[in-house]
């Protein structure tokens, strides 16, 4: 079943400045969908530093960046706003009528008119390690970079790998879900929380976890299908492992994706854009964030709040060549509305 | 000099880039590669967060211990060796002259 939306903008990545984008597209009447590879809203705010304040915001001499994002939602709520998450923009088709067609991984279709890029530094992917062969086992033969739905691996036989948080989060959700639970570190200790850290040592200690430090993964087997791993210690002896999923959680990182193959303007990894409304070289279809850039850019969230509120502008004459606009102050009407 | 210092990148076996630095603006060693041109995503900014500037340290002075954040971050990245470090970590100062470091491959 796929799933159909329309819209007038587009958002790509629900990051601050691409949530921000909703706010000044909801003062213009514009209506907006964001979509983002991440399950949740906030971009680095919550993937990577959640904890950590934020100095340069104007108005707020110290934010947390996960309290950020939720000012931000909140702020945009009466905009109404809809949301894609979990799944990355694959492609793009610009119609006759110079509206838009895109699609994710997952098929959903939006259909809008015009396309904002707020990207940042490109959607976040796993990060796979060197293993020859891996990636032959790939899209539902056994090896999995992220654990999307708990219940695939119900009674399964399970190894994995990794010294993060994401690593032992899911060695004890999935001690109780799985039939074996292999976590491979190739450390001694592990540094992330604390808490998970003892959880997975107690389960350990239970029988219910299989705990084998000091070692990685260095082979996959299997015929057409992943059946087995190796799992080889620091000191060189080497175990074979029946399996039936590997589970390889080595955090994120940003990749540019396939928007790199849409035909737009690109310098180093970054969206070329024109600094009157961050417009692309593809009329209709804007950049604003870290991931355009122009002469004098700087990558701060308050720059691309501002790019946001530009690119709005450009989009809504875009939109409506023959619709006139006059800028009104929020302190006028109030609660904004859509 | 005192406000300079030198530092090797080894792009290939035997083959070192040398970058010259300032030690006076608090600049980290990821912070000089990338002005220098390297391929370097530096995601958090320098926060031991996203590990995407990821060294490994092939020669030069001691430098000093790594904190438990970076520590926590190299753990959790794919491929870690002994002389493992986050550079955005590695403060120019004079006591690192004549560090020679490799940058580590993101992924296979």
């Amino acid at each position: 079943m796929t799933n159909s939306i329309s819209t007038d903008i587009c958002i790509i990545g629900a990051g601050p400045v691409g949530l921000f984008a909703v706010f000044e597209a909801g003062l213009l009447k514009l209506r907006c969908h964001v979509v983002d590879a991440l399950p949740q809203v906030g971009g680095q705010l919550s993937e990577i530093y959640p904890k950590k304040p934020i100095y340069d915001i104007p108005g707020f001499p110290e934010i947390l960046a996960g309290d950020l994002v939720q000012n931000l939602m909140r702020q945009i709520e009466p905009f109404h706003p809809t949301f894609t998450l979990g799944e990355r923009v694959e492609e793009f088709r610009k119609l006759d009528d110079g509206s838009f067609e895109l699609v994710t991984t997952d098929g959903t279709r939006i259909a809008c008119k015009a396309v904002a890029i707020a990207g940042g530094l490109g959607s976040f992917e796993p990060r796979k390690p060197a293993i020859e062969d891996l990636t032959n086992f790939e899209n539902g033969k056994g090896v999995h970079y992220m654990v999307r739905d708990p219940e695939t691996f119900r009674d399964q036989r399970l190894v994995i790998a990794g010294g993060g948080d994401s690593a032992l989060d899911w060695t004890i959700f999935l001690a109780n879900v799985a039939k074996e639970v292999t976590l491979v570190h190739r450390g001694t200790t592990f540094r992330g929380a604390a808490d998970s850290a003892e959880k997975v040592q107690k389960l350990h200690e239970a029988g219910k976890v299989n705990l084998v430090l000091s070692s990685n993964v260095t082979h996959v087997h299997g015929n057409g299908r992943l059946n087995s791993v190796t799992i080889t210690a620091n000191g060189g002896e080497a175990q074979q492992v029946e399996v039936d999923s590997f589970i390889p959680l080595f955090g994120l990182t940003p990749k540019l994706g396939p928007i790199g193959e849409w035909g737009l303007g690109i310098d180093d990894n970054a969206v070329e854009v024109n600094t009157v409304d961050y417009s692309t070289s593809v009329p209709g279809i804007y950049a604003i964030g870290d991931i355009n850039t122009y002469p004098g850019k700087l990558k701060l969230i308050l720059c691309g709040f501002h790019e946001a509120a530009l690119m709005c502008q450009g989009a809504f004459k875009y939109i409506y060549p023959d619709k006139k606009y006059t800028l009104k102050y929020t302190t006028v009407n109030g609660v904004p509305t859509l | 000099m005192t406000d300079e210092v030198r530092v090797y990148v080894e792009e290939s076996p035997g083959h070192r880039h040398e970058i010259v630095g300032p030690t006076d603006m608090g600049l980290s060693l990821m912070e000089l590669m990338k002005a220098d041109g390297y391929d370097i995503q530096a995601t958090c900014g320098g926060m031991a967060l996203c590990g995407t500037c990821h060294v490994e340290v092939l020669a030069g002075p001691e430098l000093p211990e790594p904190s438990d954040d970076e520590l926590a971050m190299l753990e959790s990245l794919p491929v870690m060796t002994q002389g493992s470090r986050l550079s955005c970590q590695i403060r120019l100062n004079p006591r690192i002259d004549g560090l020679v470091v490799r940058l580590m491959p993101q992924e296979a």
